[in-house]
């Protein structure tokens, strides 16, 4: 078998995590709809040259015991995320509204189940 | 274990008043049974151990489908062909759900392939032996895959998250490796005279390098006593060694085959069984890359690699050029 002269494989210092060096196949973020009626849940990655092949390979890495109806391959690049440091912001306007949740309003027990 | 002899700081462990503020909170999170996630503060030791360590084990993964790759053309019957394959299929996707996890930590999985390639980064010493009769896929099954479960169980619970995420589909298969190398060994001990001595056999020659999967003893080492407050590290070494003792001896026995160790026998005081230990200049000859297969198992995946490199270059210009050809009908 032979290859192109100058190596795309060079060696290079580890790349973040879902920035793929342009030589290396792309990584992509891998969801699997475990049955009907449930949303697709996050399972791991891979890596594929294009989303076809991640979509294969998906199958061949994630449901290899009938996991899963349906794949999604999202290129991992294409994710944004909440970092941790701001947790504290961005869910403390939640944390002083326990009348959201039902269990704050007391019904009285003859009214029976509400 | 598929992780051997893994390197921590080489300091002490850090006492939570000696740290500062950021690391406290992170040992604390630990502490309390909490997960670390990809994007949380961290120690760089922290880090830089699990990437080898989820490294190691993933590549251990890799290239243990050696051993048992050699038997697929020659299994005795269809069926444990198609059983065989499935296994050794089931290997390359645990070593692919731990090159995932590793690569939440910074690398990226050709790096660590490139680094097993040129032998910077090791694998477990077991898969440098080889696989020589039919029953070594029972033995190979029984208790390689035995001796693997006992650390990978309560590694399920390991403090990073994605490592743990992948333990737990790990676990959940390696139950069916286990139970087809022994319905491999049940067939053939109870067979005829020459399939027992074949068990028999299998059983002699991987009983003490499956001892040495866990590896020397690690009471006194500063790099486990590491690994264990981080919890990425949830048994010392001996412990899960007697573990193993006392789970396969009985099993040997019902087999009715002998393990080959004069000095084995149940303790009915301490409720465990006594064993000798493996020859241990042998494990680290062997991790030095001295055992029977080691020059076959890299000159193996580096061929793999080297072959299949046409591959991947291919399948990248193709995805290119459709990405082009997508562009230019917009």
């Amino acid at each position: 078998m032979s290859s192109p002269e100058s190596s795309p494989y060079s060696d290079t210092d580890a790349a973040p995590h879902g920035k793929a060096r342009a030589t290396e196949w792309p990584l992509w973020e891998i969801f699997i709809r475990g049955q009907h009626g449930l949303s697709h849940r996050h399972v791991g990655s891979l890596h594929a040259a294009d989303a076809e092949g991640a979509i294969k390979n998906a199958r061949d890495v994630y449901t290899r015991r009938n996991e899963g109806v349906s794949i999604w391959a999202v290129p991992a690049s294409a994710i944004a995320a909440s970092s941790p440091e701001e947790k504290g912001a961005l869910y403390e306007p939640a944390n002083d509204k326990v009348y959201r949740h039902p269990t704050f309003f007391d019904i009285p027990d003859e009214v029976g189940a509400m | 274990m598929y992780a051997q002899m893994i390197k921590s700081t080489g300091e002490g462990v850090k006492s939570l008043d000696d740290m500062e503020p950021e690391e406290r909170a992170f040992q604390e999170r630990i502490n309390a049974g909490g997960k670390i996630e990809p994007k949380d503060w961290m120690p760089e030791g922290y880090r830089k151990n699990l990437i080898r360590q989820i490294g190691q084990h993933a590549h251990s993964e890799i290239v243990g489908q050696l051993p048992e790759g050699n038997w697929i053309t020659r299994a005795p019957t269809l069926e444990r062909k198609a059983i065989l394959l499935a296994k050794v299929q089931d290997e390359a996707g645990h070593g692919l759900y731990l090159y995932c996890a590793a690569e939440t930590l910074g690398v990226t999985r050709d790096q660590m392939t490139r680094d097993l390639l040129s032998g910077k980064m090791k694998y477990s010493s077991i898969f440098n032996y080889p696989t020589l009769t039919w029953a070594d896929m029972g033995a190979v099954g029984w208790l390689v895959d035995g001796a693997a479960i006992m650390n990978q169980v309560p590694l399920q619970r390991t403090s990073y998250g994605p490592y743990a995420r992948a333990m737990v589909r790990i676990c959940k298969e390696e139950s069916f490796h286990q139970r087809q190398g022994f319905d491999i060994m049940m067939k053939m001990a109870k067979g005829t005279e020459a399939q027992r001595k074949m068990a028999q056999d299998a059983l002699n020659r991987f009983w003490y390098p499956s001892l040495m999967m866990f590896g020397p003893s690690d009471a006194e080492s500063v790099h486990s006593a590491q690994s264990m407050a981080w919890k990425i590290k949830m048994n010392s070494n001996d412990e899960l060694r007697q573990k193993f003792v006392d789970q396969t001896a009985p099993q040997a026995e019902y087999l009715g085959l002998t393990v080959p160790d004069e000095n084995l026998k149940f303790n009915e005081e301490t409720g465990h069984y006594e064993f000798s230990e493996p020859d241990w200049d042998e494990f680290f000859d062997v991790l030095k890359g001295n055992g029977p297969c080691n020059t076959e198992r890299l000159e193996a995946r580096n061929r793999a690699w080297d072959e299949g490199r046409w591959v991947r270059e291919g399948l990248l210009a193709h995805a290119e050029k459709k990405r082009k050809t997508a562009i230019a009908a917009e």
